[in-house]
């Protein structure tokens, strides 16, 4: 924890930078310390803003001021390797691939020089950490996808894209959320909701968490869907073993 | 209903103090573009600080009253009528049935804030009534007001103790050159010792690209050390962004949760009530402060906002 730092971002926050890189180590850091932080009774915390590589902390200077928070995080920085972190969730994500909902699957596919079942089957093999969400309501930035289907963006972004699509943009891979104008390659779509503003849990995705991906048919597809629209549907879920897969 | 939206004005939507604890989903915190003035508007109208106000820019609206009320006007002085006779800002005005409120011209500021007492009837989503229209959530519908919208009042009331008292003086007043205070960082160290001397000593123009999700400033460009661009990480309000090409940007209350751009500092909370005013063409100069001063301006502010709503609870 030697190189973590503390930027101010004004007089209503802080932003605890644990790295300059993308990586797995420095995302797990900063997920530990903001379960510590939600665990931890120092007052004042309005909410949290977690990124790919640091933790802004909003707070209350009626309630605690700047120098004394400081102090309060460098602290609990200290303890972190004390602290007992649950292992990390995967939501289990299904997706109708190719077909009328993954238009450019052929196309990715054939940038990959695979087949369309090739490219599922690596899409499907990679449980993806999620660094952080931001862009929109519910908007993953997931890492993890391999370069053997990387494929860059449309040249063209469409106008509309559907909520519960699923693309690929450079080495990026994701859902979107809500529907949104977008330039991803597109493979499949998700009957899950990712976001619903009527849920009680609105946001389905949480940073740190790793989502896995894998395929269904139209069956089951308008099934899930039939289910989200009734009384919702519920992810599937599971703790993440040591080293993935 | 008890509002009819005659002419929606140039942008007006339905706003509070914003959309808290969400930015982790990638949720935009929306909210009044300067939370003091609406919060006098409220306090003026006797409710809670935090209520929902219309925030009217540039333009005001004109809406028909199919139901009285009281209501209160702060923040510029859009040029607020009712009836045809103009009515004075920071002020409680009752207003009957079919009466039209009105907003002739821009005379100083940028943008009003309306309270109503009892306030507005729309729906509290993810814990706000924030308009916030990139993801058409909360407020009116999720978007901006349009002609013919209606929204119905809470709890109106036709008139409030000690009516006569209800009246402060206006904050806001023009000035050549606007100053405002920053604290320094998050990224000040991305930027050369010249650069942050541009920045600090540089006077800067409010261009027209202004809208709820920032302000792009003209002037002196700042120079960085390597480029502007950096691992995205999260924005406050008020946080200047500063691309490669060197002239900022001030982030507002419609940003993005997260950017990838330098920040060079971040306007204080008390000067939000300034930043919300500006306008294209006016002139801007900033001055740093330590972030204890910076809070000290800002709990300040609270007090005399708490002191106040006591006298007119």
């Amino acid at each position: 924890m030697a190189d973590v730092r503390f930027l101010l971002t004004g007089d209503t926050s802080v932003c605890v930078e644990f790295g300059n890189e993308i990586s797995e180590p420095i995302n797990a850091q900063i997920r530990a310390f903001n379960i510590a932080l939600s665990n931890s009774s120092i007052p004042g915390i309005v909410e949290t803003v977690p990124t790919y590589r640091s933790l802004m902390v909003h707070y209350d200077p009626e309630v605690i001021r700047c120098a004394p928070l400081m102090d309060e995080l460098k602290g609990l920085l200290g303890q972190l390797d004390k602290i007992v972190i649950p292992p990390s969730e995967v939501l289990e994500i299904p997706v109708l691939y190719g077909g009328e909902m993954g238009p450019d699957l052929p196309f990715v596919a054939e940038h990959a020089g695979k087949t369309e079942e090739e490219v599922i089957k690596i899409h499907t093999s990679t449980e993806y950490l999620i660094y952080m969400l931001g862009f929109t309501p519910g908007f993953t930035y997931l890492g993890g996808m391999s370069d053997e289907i990387a494929t860059p963006r449309l040249k063209t972004p469409r106008v509309k894209i559907p909520a519960g699509a699923v693309g690929i943009a450079g080495s990026q891979t994701g859902v979107y959320p809500i529907e949104s104008p977008g330039g991803w390659q597109l493979i499949g779509r998700t009957p899950v909701r990712m976001y619903d503003s009527g849920r009680e849990t609105p946001i389905l995705p949480q940073a740190g968490q790793y989502i896995k991906f894998y395929a269904i048919d139209q069956a089951e597809y308008d099934k899930i869907a039939a289910q989200e629209a009734a009384e919702g549907y519920t992810v599937k879920r599971h703790p993440r073993k040591e080293g993935g897969k | 209903m008890s509002i009819t939206v005659l002419n929606p004005g140039l942008l007006t939507t339905v706003q509070d103090q914003g959309r808290i604890g969400y930015q982790q989903f990638g949720v935009s915190v929306s909210g009044v573009m300067d939370p003091r003035s609406a919060a006098l508007a409220n306090i003026i109208a006797g409710n809670d600080q935090g209520e929902a106000v219309l925030e009217c820019t540039m333009m005001g609206p004109q809406l028909q009253f199919d139901q009285a009320n009281v209501i209160a006007i702060t923040g510029g002085d859009l040029g607020p009528t009712l009836d045809g006779k103009a009515i004075p800002g920071y002020t409680a005005v009752a207003v009957q049935a079919g009466q039209v409120l009105r907003f002739t011209a821009p005379k100083a500021g940028c943008r009003a804030f309306i309270a109503f007492a009892g306030g507005l009837d729309v729906p509290v989503v993810m814990g706000s009534r924030s308009t916030y229209m990139k993801a058409k959530i909360g407020g009116f519908q999720g978007r901006k007001l349009e002609k013919g919208d209606q929204i119905g009042f809470r709890a109106p009331v036709k008139s409030l103790s000690h009516m006569e008292d209800r009246h402060i003086p206006p904050e806001f007043s023009p000035r050549p050159v606007y100053v405002l205070r920053v604290v320094l960082g998050p990224q000040d160290d991305a930027f050369t010792s010249a650069g942050i001397d541009t920045f600090l000593s540089g006077t800067y123009t409010v261009t027209p690209e202004f809208d709820r999700m920032g302000c792009r400033l003209d002037g002196p460009a700042i120079a960085h050390k390597d480029g502007g661009d950096i691992i995205s990480d999260g924005i406050a309000f008020g946080a200047i962004q500063v691309p490669s090409a060197g002239t900022p940007i001030i982030m507002l209350g419609d940003r993005q949760t997260t950017g990838g751009y330098t920040k060079i500092a971040t306007v204080i909370t008390a000067d939000f009530r300034i930043l919300a005013q500006l306008k294209a063409g006016d002139k801007v100069q900033f001055v740093k402060v330590p972030v204890e001063h910076a809070q000290n301006l800002l709990l300040a502010q609270r007090r005399a906002l708490k002191a106040l709503s006591k006298i007119n609870a």
